[in-house]
């Protein structure tokens, strides 16, 4: 009986800890692409402190998530790393950010550079050896990421290829979950966000970039429009942002987040 | 019981035949201990040096791989409290009903009792589906852990429910008359006396389910979020110990010694709760015996 | 404590009545979840079940390629029952001779530390195993034959997982077989195996049966642990070391970004294992009373 009682106090504290934390700070979810949820983190924790009472809670997915999660008000503002379909002008967009999407392999295999269509060769399975573009004598293990991620779709349009051509030994959903698949296999092969792909590198990951078609997928080199596969990343809301919306989406856009947005290996949209 | 009648069988009883068996179970058990001593090694192992008292009150920073589990551990709290508060009652509740108010084989008995062995029997990935759709958004809760607390509480139901009936209907019939030869109401001799005589099986029960509970990773993805900040409300997204070693060890890339100084953790924590909870259990028993 | 005496020594019926009218509302509850569960489910998948019939499209699709509008199941179909059928070979003669060890072989002491064991195996977290898995047995078939995210790395994680399940229900079936057909057995100078093969295992085949069912039931349930060791490539796998993924780790992945019709064909998969796991319990059921 003491267990009953015990538990309907906890339920009863818990209920009028409802109010009291709904009433008191302004809030805010974001949602959508898994590559932008660290840097809208952070950017997230700066806001909050600069505008006492608010908090902003940050949900990773995917960018289709985060469309439909605006469209049907799970969230207020979406988190889309790519630029809107067609079919999704029902919704405006607001870019933070670039990016590119790199190809990613083990540091310790020696294959420095692949051509479009070695890559699509061993994407496709055709190219099922390492020993075949110049590498050592074992296989090849194919790391794709699973379907509704922006950065397939990027990818897959590079290639000129469609989701059902890949044979792929593994799937994958977040990026980090691709860079460590990748740091875990030498004889793997993944793409990335190359923000991603760099932050882990710097952090002693065993990783590597390849090139694409001569030109390294380095930030630099997206933020002077050389490197073929970038992408905007963008914060999506279903009407013109106001109040503390448009509040958050300005301060993202504004230089007080540069550092934030540099230190994912990002490229600031006030710089670009 | 025709088997039995099957004397030919002893014909072939060799010794030999019989050490040989003998040596295969032997063996079975000892592969089987070699397995848990090689997890359980692996885990220690892994995750010892990470652990420090920091790590455990401290938030996490840098996705996991720096700072320690205190938010998360907030979380969990607070998801178990809440499957807990909600599942304990009703859950209890129905088992009385169904040990001490209806025939067992009755058409309500019957039917409660039907539905909730096929609830038993519901993957927890598919409560996650369901938490998501119904908690989440069409009760408009949002990913929360008020949404992951009540997707728990479904879960926990039918191991509540069942160890509560089983609990009650072992309670002697001798205990029922004699509280109806007192002249107690119905209600108090159940109050009074068979919850309290049915205790330890109760107990049983809510360690099983928070056995179940704190293990539990794929009916929180989707209801209770991956958020591992300190929640300041029940409607805050909180990640629980389960999720956050999934999340480690899934989409982190070095956050293998946290995962396991975390899984250590949760480990640990379940057997501390089995072990209070039993000395508790009999403490319990015999205080509420005595009073009444 | 004082005022629970005074309403011990007024018994009244109205109380009564109330109590049980709470009882039955609490009942009413838990009893309708299942019909909840299974409404929100249908309701979810209704759109992509009506929209292209007839149904058996989820099986003839070409694959499973939600962008391009390909919805087939059955690759995770198989992906289930392989890992799930792969688990309970193993985990069935393991579980069995667990249970003859702690019922009839074990000195005493040595019966109580292994039971002990095999409970503390049961509640280690499935997580847990999975994190286990990845990082221990992955890299170990990885240098076998890559990748190592495979049908067989998946096998063993659930091997051990379901171990538990069957070692208890078949202990439990053992210790209830009746202590004079044993007795009789050794009265006619039967060895162990003999007592063990002609007298208990027959007598305790209900139980055992039950549990190993209720174990399949758990291995096609189980979600984190095979998502992280089996690959999650959609494929009929070809051989154990092929990577292949199934129906719940389907959802687990795909859950967080799916939309619209994605995102049915997801609650379809829900359904299918729900209706999948439902079905082995009835059969479970059937065992147990018959």
């Amino acid at each position: 009986m003491k267990f009953a009682v015990a538990a309907a106090l906890v339920f009863a504290a818990g209920f009028a800890w409802l109010p009291a934390g709904e009433a008191a700070p302004q809030k805010l979810v974001l949602s959508g692409a898994s590559t932008m949820a660290p840097v809208a983190g952070e950017i997230a924790r700066r806001f909050e402190s600069r505008y006492r009472g608010t908090r902003i809670d940050v949900q990773s997915g995917g960018s289709s998530r985060g469309i439909n999660d605006v469209r049907n008000g799970l969230a207020a503002i979406g988190m889309v790393s790519r630029v809107l379909k067609p079919q999704e002008k029902d919704l405006q967009a607001h870019a933070i950010a670039w990016d590119g999407v790199g190809v990613i392999l083990h540091a310790s295999n020696p294959v420095a550079v692949l051509s479009r269509q070695q890559i699509s060769g061993i994407y496709t399975g055709k190219i099922a050896n390492w020993k075949d573009v110049g590498g050592t004598d074992s296989p090849i293990t194919v790391v794709n990421k699973a379907e509704g991620r922006s950065t397939l779709e990027l990818f897959l349009r590079y290639l000129g290829l469609k989701a059902s051509d890949i044979r792929p030994h593994v799937i994958i959903g977040d990026n980090s979950q691709g860079i460590k698949t990748v740091a875990g296999n030498s004889n793997a092969i993944g793409y990335v966000s190359i923000g991603a792909a760099e932050y882990e590198a710097k952090h002693r990951v065993p990783i590597k970039l390849l090139p694409l078609e001569g030109v390294a997928a380095t930030v630099a080199n997206v933020r002077n429009g050389t490197f073929l596969l970038s992408r905007p990343l963008n914060l999506v809301t279903g009407t013109a942002p106001k109040g503390l919306v448009r509040e958050f989406i300005e301060f993202a856009r504004s230089e007080h987040v540069d550092d934030l947005v540099e230190a994912q290996y990002f490229v600031p949209v006030s710089i670009r | 019981m025709r088997e039995i009648s099957h004397v030919e069988i002893m014909s072939s009883g060799h010794a030999r035949g019989d050490r040989m068996v003998q040596w295969v179970v032997y063996f079975a058990a000892i592969l089987v201990s070699a397995a848990f001593v090689w997890i359980v090694w692996d885990l220690v192992r892994g995750g010892i040096g990470h652990l420090s008292w920091t790590f455990l009150v401290e938030s996490s920073r840098d996705a996991g791989r720096a700072g320690g589990i205190g938010a998360v551990l907030v979380s969990t709290v607070l998801v178990l409290l809440i499957a807990l508060a909600v599942a304990l009652p009703l859950g209890w509740a129905t088992g009385a009903l169904l040990a001490e108010y209806v025939p067992a084989a009755g058409g309500l008995g019957h039917t409660v009792r039907y539905s909730l062995q096929v609830l038993a029997a519901v993957p927890s990935i598919v409560f996650g589906l369901f938490g998501n759709i119904f908690f989440c958004v069409y009760l408009g809760l949002g990913f929360s852990i008020l949404s992951g607390g009540l997707t728990l509480a479904c879960m926990l139901l039918p191991i509540l429910v069942s160890t509560a009936e089983a609990g009650l209907r072992a309670v002697p019939g001798a205990h029922r008359l004699s509280a109806t030869a007192l002249g107690m109401s119905r209600t108090a001799t159940l109050w009074h006396v068979l919850l309290p005589a049915a205790a330890p099986a109760l107990v049983a029960g809510l360690l099983l389910g928070i056995g179940r509970a704190m293990a539990e990773t794929a009916a929180l993805l989707f209801t209770s979020g991956y958020v591992d900040r300190m929640p300041d409300s029940l409607l805050d997204s909180g990640r629980t110990l389960a999720v956050h070693i999934f999340d480690l060890s899934m989409n982190v890339p070095g956050g293998d010694a946290p995962a396991y100084a975390s899984a250590l953790v949760l480990i640990a924590a379940l057997l501390l709760i089995n072990v209070l909870a039993m000395r508790f259990a009999a403490g319990w028993q015999r205080g509420k015996m005595v009073t009444v | 404590m004082i005022w629970l005496r005074h309403s011990i020594s007024s018994p009244s019926a109205s109380a009564d009545t109330l109590m049980l009218w709470l009882l039955r509302a609490a009942a009413g509850v838990a009893a309708s979840l299942v019909l909840l569960i299974l409404f929100f489910l249908v309701a979810e998948s209704w759109p992509l079940l009506m929209r292209d019939l007839p149904i058996t499209h989820f099986v003839t699709d070409s694959s499973w390629h939600p962008d391009e509008g390909a919805y087939n199941l059955a690759p995770m179909l198989s992906g289930t029952l392989y890992a799930a059928g792969g688990a309970l070979l193993l985990a069935m003669p393991l579980g069995i001779a667990s249970a003859l060890f702690i019922t009839y072989y074990a000195p005493p002491r040595g019966a109580d530390a292994y039971r002990r064991l095999v409970e503390l195996l049961a509640g280690i977290p499935s997580v847990v195993y999975g994190f286990w898995g990845l990082t221990t047995l992955v890299p170990l078939i990885n240098q076998l034959q890559p990748p190592g995210s495979s049908l067989l790395a998946g096998i063993l994680v659930l091997t051990l997982m379901v171990l538990p399940t069957i070692t208890l229900t078949a202990h439990a079936a053992l210790v209830a077989v009746p202590g004079d057909y044993l007795r009789g057995a050794f009265a006619l100078g039967m060895s162990r195996w003999a007592m063990v093969r002609g007298v208990a295992l027959p007598a305790a085949r209900m139980g055992i049966v039950a549990g190993a069912i209720l174990a399949a039931g758990r291995a096609v349930g189980e979600t984190m642990a095979v998502l992280m060791v089996t690959g999650n490539v959609v494929q009929h796998a070809g051989g154990l070391f092929d990577p292949e993924r199934t129906l719940a780790a389907n959802i687990a992945l795909e859950m967080p970004y799916a939309v619209s019709d994605h995102r049915a064909a997801l609650f379809v998969s829900g359904l299918t294992l729900m209706l999948l796991v439902m079905l082995l319990w009835s059969a479970a059921a059937r065992m147990g009373r018959g």
